[in-house]
């Protein structure tokens, strides 16, 4: 099922990010992130990256879904985790449950096989606080009072204002 | 797929447009990156075969100010019109949050925007969504040209619900940022 909206709540946002905070220091690496695959980023840790987060997010989401059809093409049911080495810096991309992807920027700090250790825990971990959220997300009642009328008019202010020539 | 993170507090939508080859998406995103302020974009990403077609997407992170406590950002996604990208095309409808079909008003590409149109409900359907379960709006464009059909023939054959439509000269930006503004509003609405 491909989910149409989600919501992440504080709670879930904080499990997520000492997970995430976990295995930033115990594999050594540089930036740990999460998205999910439409590209959206959940969240980000680590050294500030000198690139637009979200445009490398879209991209990072883009390249493990052109990946995951090739698997299909080629009679897989997926490929769950594809790593990129360059000289200086590498990365690590997993998938988390059917939705969310995990990437881990590193570099001659750590290696290969320790982050792929690391990141199998942390995977596990993730799974549970994802399955959790997607539990509440369908007891929840849809009533959203935050984006009310008054966040709509609000926003096409904004929108008239900025998106101008 | 619209994101709303309630910690962070920012709500993340996903817009595409979509069309035939050759339409002028690429030139639509452009246009809005080169008029934007620096403050409201992001990195604007394009994967482009050398002819400048686009091979995968082009992407363009868009971000309002804060509307109550909520950072609000659209990421706007072009899809490749050719034929042959099929399977990418599809891979960006995913999560898709508002659509613009950019229909070219050539009399020669009339055929194109049909079969562009069709691809998409099919393409849709993969994904179990209907053009009416979507905010969406259809801008005819390069209105400059000479051999153009008139946007009443258009409507008939392209846009028989009268969907939100609008003429455009992309190059030159006429109707971008009203197709843009319109489909912007109504995916926030959707949300509340
Ligand atoms: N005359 C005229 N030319 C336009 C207009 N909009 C776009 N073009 C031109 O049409 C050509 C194709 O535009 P693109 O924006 O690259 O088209 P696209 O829809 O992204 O094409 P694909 O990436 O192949 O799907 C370019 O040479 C543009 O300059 C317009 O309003 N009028
Ligand atoms: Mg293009």
């Amino acid at each position: 099922m491909v989910r149409t909206n989600w919501k992440v709540f504080e709670e879930d946002y904080w499990a997520i990010n000492t997970i995430l905070q976990e295995l930033l220091k115990n594999s050594n690496s540089s930036s740990v992130l999460l998205l999910d695959k439409t590209g959206q980023l959940i969240s980000s840790l680590g050294e500030p990256p000198q690139f637009d987060l979200h445009s490398f997010a879209s991209l990072c989401a883009a390249d493990f879904e052109a990946n995951a059809q090739l698997a299909v093409l080629i009679g897989e049911k997926d490929f769950s985790t594809l790593y990129h080495q360059g000289s200086n810096e590498s990365m690590y991309l997993a998938r988390v449950e059917q939705n969310i992807i995990l990437v881990i920027l590193f570099d001659k700090r750590t290696t290969l096989g320790l982050v792929r250790l690391r990141a199998k825990k942390a995977l596990d971990n993730l799974e549970t606080v994802i399955r959790r959220l997607y539990g509440k997300l369908e007891y929840e009642n849809e009533e959203n009072t935050e984006f009310n009328e008054e966040f709509v008019q609000q926003a096409e202010v904004e929108i008239d204002s900025l998106f101008t020539d | 797929m619209s994101l709303i993170n309630y910690s962070s507090r920012e709500i993340n939508v996903k817009i595409v447009y979509y069309g035939p080859g050759l339409c002028g998406k690429t030139t639509n995103i452009q246009y809005i990156y080169d008029k934007v302020t620096p403050e409201t974009k992001g990195k604007l990403i394009t994967l482009a075969t050398e002819m400048d077609r686009t091979l995968f997407f082009d992407f363009l992170p868009l971000e309002l100010g804060k509307v109550k406590g909520f950072r609000t950002r659209f990421h706007l996604y072009t899809v490749p019109g050719q034929i042959y990208y099929d399977a990418s095309r599809k891979l960006i409808l995913r999560g898709v949050d508002g659509i613009i079909f950019v229909a070219d008003s050539q009399r020669s590409r009339y055929d194109a925007n049909i079969e562009s149109l069709y691809n998409l409900h099919e393409n849709l359907g993969d994904y179990q969504l209907k053009l009416d379960d979507i905010p969406y709006a259809i801008q005819y464009n390069k209105r400059d040209l000479l051999d153009v059909i008139s946007v009443k023939e258009l409507e008939e054959e392209l846009n028989p619900k009268h969907y939100p439509a609008f003429e455009a000269v992309a190059v030159k930006g006429t109707g971008v940022f009203d197709t843009l503004k319109a489909i912007a509003k109504s995916v926030l609405r959707n949300l509340s």
